[in-house]
Order: C-alpha cells, then structure tokens, then sequence
C-alpha cells in the first residue's frame, strides 16, 4: 500500500493513567475515538465517564517536524455514576460515543452519551479576562463603598489560555435501553440517538422532548429476537438514516414518509451462505457499527469476521467484503465461551473514501484498499512505536509452518481488542484506541 | 471440571461445530494426544451440543447484578439456546434429555437444574420485563422520580389487575433476586456438606416437571404444575393470564422453596 509507507507514531495516554502496560485502572479504557470535522481537534471518552480533547499543533517554521503532533486541550468528566432506583441497578458512567457538532463559531461543540443520557458539551478558551473592577477588588471581595473614591473602567486583560468544558444540554429520560449510537442530522439542528429497541429524534434546543422514530420493541417482550445495535444519519440527506440490527440487517428508513419510521424504505441482507451454517452463524453475523461513507453513496458494516461495503442501490448483497480474522472461524466456540464473540468492533472510511479501517485482537488493526485490493495488518504496541520509526505489517499464521514474525493463532492475546478507531477527515492520520492507550500514526510521505 | 479439561473441551467443541472445515494440524502435535488421552474419544455432536446449551444456559443467569445486562448479547444467546432446542426436538433427542434429568441426583445436576428453573427470556430481559411490558408509557421518563411517586401513579384504575400484579413485582424484583442467589449460595455450602442421599430427600418433595427444560424455555409455565408441593400453595397465586407474571410468581415461590430448606 502506498499510504502509510512510512509512519511517525505518537503514543498519547490519557492524563492520570499509569504508564506500565501490566496495571492500569479500569476507568482509563477508552470507549470512543472521535476527530472533529477539520480534524484539528480528537475526542476520546473512557470508561470512567471522562472526555479527553487533544488539539492539533500549529504548523511552526522553528520547529518542522513538530508539525501536526496532537496535544491534550481540554479533560473533562462528562457523566458521572448514577443509581435507578426504580430497577435497583447501577448506570455506567461509561461513554459509548462522541459526535462533533460542525464549528458556527469560536466555540466547539460535542455530543457525548452513555447508557441513558446524552449531552451537549461547549467547549471554548478564555485568553482574556477583566481587570479593574469598582465594587470589588483583584481577589473577587467586596470593596468597602466609602474607600471609593473614583470611577474606572474595567479593561480587558491578556491571561494564560484557560479551556473550558461546560454542559449546555442534557438530554435524559428518554431511553429505557442502552444507548448505542447517536448522530448528527445534516441539518445541524437535529440529531438521533438509538438504544437496543427504540431510536428517537431530538432538537439541539429541546430537552424535554423527543420523537420516536424507530420502535422494534415486540407487544410481547417473549418474542424479542432481533435488537438494534447501530444508527447512523445520511451525511447529505437530511431525511434519511440507516439502522444496523443483530441478525445482521441494514434497514434505510426515510423520515418522510411517515413520523414512525417503523417500515423500511430498503432492506439490505446478504443471503445466508448455507456451507458455513452453524450455531454461530447468526451471533456472528450482527453488526456491530454501521457507517456511511463521506460521499453518502455507500454504507460500510461491520459484523465478527468481515468489513462489508453496501451500493445503497443494491438491496441484496454487498458489492465488497473483507475478511478481517477469517482464522477465528475455527475458534468460535471458544470465543463465545469467554465472551470475545460480543465484542463489538467499529469501523472507519478514509477521507476520499479509498481506505476502510478496522480493528481485531492482540492489538492489530487491519486496513483495507478498496482500489487495489490490498490490505495490510498493524499493530499498535509500545515495543513497535518508537517516533519516526516504520509500522512493520504484521501477519497470523493459520497452521502449518510458523515463519519468522508471524504470529500463531493460538499466540494471539484476546484480551489486547482494538475497537474504536479513527480517521482523520482530510489526512492520513489515524487515531487508534488500544484499552487505555492512544495511538496517534501519521503517514509522512516527503 | 478443572480450567484446563474446560478448555480441551473447548478446543473440541471448535473442531466439532465448524462444519466442512477440515481439521487442522495444531502447532504442538502432543496437544491433541493429550486431549484424547484426556477424553478417551473424541465426545459425540450430542454431547457437544448439549454442552453448548448448558454454557448458554449459564451465561444467561450469569448477568451482572450490579448493572442492568446487555440486552444485545442476551437475545443472541437465547437465540442460540432457541435454535438449539428446535435442533434437538426435531433429532427426538429432547425427550431423551428431560427423562434423564428427572433421575439425576449428582451436586452437579442440582445445579444446572436450578439454574434451568428460570425461562430464558426472563433471563435475557434481566427482570425488567414484567415492569416495562405494562409500564411502557408510565416508566419512561419517570425514572427519576422516587419510588414512592411511580407507586401513586401504578395505582390508578384504568388497569387495576395487571397493574397491581405488576406492583408487586416491580417492589419485590431485585430483592427477590438477591435473595434468591444468597439462598442459592446458602444451599451450595449446605449441599457441599450433605451426602448425595439427603440432597435426593431434600427434593425428593418437588415436582421434578417444574425444572422440564421446553416449559422453562417456552415460557409457559403454569400453575397448575405448582400445586404439587404443599409448601408451594401456602403462596397466593398469580392468578393473571400474562405468562411473565407466571414465570415471575414461579421464581418467587421457588425462592420461597429455597429459603425453607435452607432453614430447615
């Protein structure tokens, strides 16, 4: 593959975690990966229900090859704990996604959300602050009236650049589910939120209310089958969204056609392969993340062991599929005894749409050129990521002969899953959450 | 079964049920020796299915009780239980199993049956169904409130029968559950203790259909079953046609069940 030939790899952590790879608190495991639409700015939200934002540095003539490194801008704890009381049962902090919101004005704008509630977050800087005060001092205490004795204009003063986080919305009580996805409408006025059975609409300015646009809850809860688990608006349409399913559909539903979208305007399922029939079959074929592509003519699915890429024009089969760890079709069962098989594995576009990304086990992530058919499989470790130093592909051998710096299926380390990654939306800079680290790789091509 | 057979059992079970695939030579040959010495023949497809069921089964009543469970997987795997059971009812081996069980009196037979007493739906809905299968339009956007509120509004009498039933549900499920797994924990030691022959006198009095695997799965369990224990019709029946209040009032006298032989 052309693009990442040559790579210069950061390693950023969020702030408070314990360097060693051995101990690390179960609150720093990053749950969502998420770059703004400039790409300026990456969100991640962890598992403790914190949201670290880490800003692109300016390009600096003194310093060249510090161009594009990606400090932390602004921490900030976005949910905390909760208790329902009517269920007796705890509500993570954990945040399942972030969204950006497109930039208006100076501020920057992000959605983030856990199990049950989703907020707007405002995040902008303060470099200024007023001096010179008549009614109360330098230290915010009230002056004594009868010591003034002259009238000044308090004037705006330069400070230290100070970044604040604050909640502008909460969006809450309107999920009995978990929720899995939100997502921006084109419209920038609207966005969705969908849990396991319902999705609703909201206004940016409402907070307490919501449309229900999406129900699949059964009369009967004994008769439920089929769960929701992705969603996502067309990138241009802003009347049209997609939702994923766990017997592995993809539903396109136009909101237009009425307010419950409860019938699909189309129905995209590849017929079950009937050689490769086993008990698994349908556990491994829900999707765990739907997404569009930039160009809103494609849709991309991931499900266990494959990437699929979806012709919106055609219902009946994808036009593309990628074998992302075909090797764990032989250990299935293991995998559904220690749960690895639930794992929920998202997947990315390019910016041109040319490249899909997604993440596997032992801390490898694989990429695929839609092109050239290439693919190419990395590994985000801290032996492999010395700065400037070139990601090696990597390989699993499936029997046989093991050659030198393959790795066995049996070696792999199911533990080490990568789940969330990110694309930048113009460069080829890729963010990549590895449990509680993140890995920032840059292709320099000079 | 020791962590180490688990996952030679394991290993099989990934041979077996990946059908067409030519089996592959491992990395370390002695590793299959050692598995078949281990086994002594490789375990028919009967048996691992069944294995593979009784894994299910467990991993549905295996949910966090701190946190609600994740739906998602819930339903997965009680879809595979479903598939699995239709499987084995159109093989003829269904009936095979249920006349096994009822003459088991193995500690371990004990407890997968215990654990087989709770549908698998009731399971995957973690509890909640009772609740939200009523309450959809009163319980969203309520759940701040406190209890006592969400009590007010349960009682109006647009539904009287449903709605009570489903009251006394809603005060009762998680300490009905807590309960019920301390009293499972109370008759795991007390079990561990006893000979097999008094853990048989023990349950020698309950009626063994009540633990019949296609009722528990279907759901449908009905009262008519309970009566057979006298300790059972001690209780105050639920007596609404909606199958969730009846696996719910099942479980609770099973508690009860639990909590009087634990005592004794």
């Amino acid at each position: 593959m052309k693009c990442f030939s040559r790579y210069l790899p950061y390693i950023f952590r969020p702030p408070n975690t314990i360097l060693s790879c051995s101990c690390h608190t179960e609150a720093d495991i990053i749950s969502t990966v998420e770059f703004n639409h400039t790409g300026e700015l990456l969100a991640t939200g962890d598992k403790g229900g914190r949201v670290v934002i880490f800003q692109r540095e300016q390009e600096s003539k003194n310093q060249p090859h510090r161009r594009g490194e990606y400090n932390v801008y602004s921490t900030f704890q976005s949910h905390e704990p909760e208790f329902d009381y009517l269920k007796s049962l705890e509500i993570e902090e954990k945040i399942n996604k972030i969204r950006w919101l497109p930039q208006q004005n100076a501020a920057y704008f992000l959605l983030s959300t856990n199990d049950k509630t989703v907020k707007l977050w405002k995040v902008s800087e303060r470099d200024k602050r007023p001096e010179g005060y008549n009614l109360k001092d330098e230290d915010g205490r009230l002056r004594d009236p009868s010591m003034i004795t002259m009238l000044r204009v308090p004037v705006l003063r330069p400070m230290d650049l100070m970044v604040e986080a604050t909640p502008r919305r909460v969006f809450a009580n309107a999920h009995t589910y978990h929720i899995n996805s939100i997502s921006v409408n084109s419209d920038y006025e609207t966005y969705m939120s969908a849990d396991d059975l319902r999705i609703n609409l909201w206004n940016f300015e409402i907070t307490n209310q919501s449309f229900n646009i999406v129900d699949i809850k059964p009369a009967n809860m004994e008769e439920l089958t089929e769960v929701i688990t992705a969603a996502e608006f067309h990138p241009h349409h802003c009347n049209t969204f997609v939702y994923s399913s766990s017997k592995g559909t993809i539903r396109l539903c136009d909101m237009r056609a009425s307010a419950l979208c409860d019938r699909h305007s189309k129905f995209f399922e590849e017929p079950e392969d009937p050689s490769n029939r086993s008990f698994f079959s349908e556990i491994i074929s829900s999707i765990s993340d739907v997404k569009f592509s930039h160009s809103g003519r494609y849709i991309m699915t991931r499900d266990y062991l494959t990437v699929k890429v979806w012709d919106l024009n055609m219902e009946n089969r994808p036009i593309e599929t990628y074998q992302v760890h075909d090797y764990l079709r032989s250990k299935l069962c293991s995998l559904y005894e220690n749960d690895c098989i639930f794992d929920k594995f998202e997947c990315v576009w390019n910016g041109s749409d040319s490249v899909i990304m997604t993440g596997s086990y032992n801390n490898f992530f694989r990429m695929f050129d839609r092109n050239t058919k290439r693919d190419v499989t990395l590994e985000a470790s801290r032996e492999n990521s010395k700065p400037r130093a070139i990601l090696k592909p990597r390989k699993v051998c499936v029997g046989g002969k093991r050659r030198k710096d393959e790795i066995s299926v049996d070696s792999l380390d199911f533990s080490k899953k990568i789940l969330h990654t990110a694309w930048h939306p113009s460069e080829n800079i890729i963010a990549v959450a590895a449990t509680n680290n993140l890995y920032i790789f840059q292709d320099k091509v000079n | 079964m020791g962590e180490e057979e688990g996952l030679h059992q394991t290993q099989l079970l990934d041979t077996m049920f990946v059908r067409g695939l030519k089996r592959k030579c491992f990395d370390g040959e002695e590793d299959i020796e050692g598995t078949l010495a281990g086994f002594k023949a490789i375990p028919s497809y009967n048996l691992q299915r069944q294995s593979l069921l009784d894994m299910s089964l467990v991993k549905l009543q295996l949910c966090h009780m701190l946190v609600e469970p994740n739906l998602c997987r819930s339903v997965l795997i009680a879809n595979t239980v479903r598939q699995i059971q239709e499987e084995m009812t159109q093989d003829g081996t269904w009936q095979m199993i249920n006349t096994q069980s009822a003459g088991q009196t193995s500690l371990d037979r004990l407890v997968s049956t215990d654990i087989l007493c709770r549908s698998s739906k009731e399971q995957a809905e973690g509890k909640l169904v009772p609740v939200y299968s009523t309450f959809t339009k009163d319980c969203e956007g309520t759940q701040s409130q406190d209890n006592s509120e969400i009590m007010s509004t349960v009682t109006s009498p647009q539904a009287p029968r449903n709605l009570q039933s489903n009251m006394w549900e809603m005060e009762n499920p998680q300490e009905n559950r807590g309960n019920f797994q301390k009293s499972l924990d109370q008759i795991f030691e007390t079990l561990e203790n006893k000979s097999p022959n008094t853990v048989e006198d023990l349950f020698s009095e309950v009626d063994n259909s009540y633990y019949d695997l296609d009722t528990v799965l279907t759901g449908m369990m009905s009262n008519t079953k309970m009566g057979h224990c006298d300790v059972l019709e001690t209780f105050p029946s639920q007596t609404t046609a909606n199958s969730n209040s009846n696996c719910k009032s099942d479980l609770n006298e099973l508690d009860h069940i639990v909590e009087i032989l634990v005592e004794s």
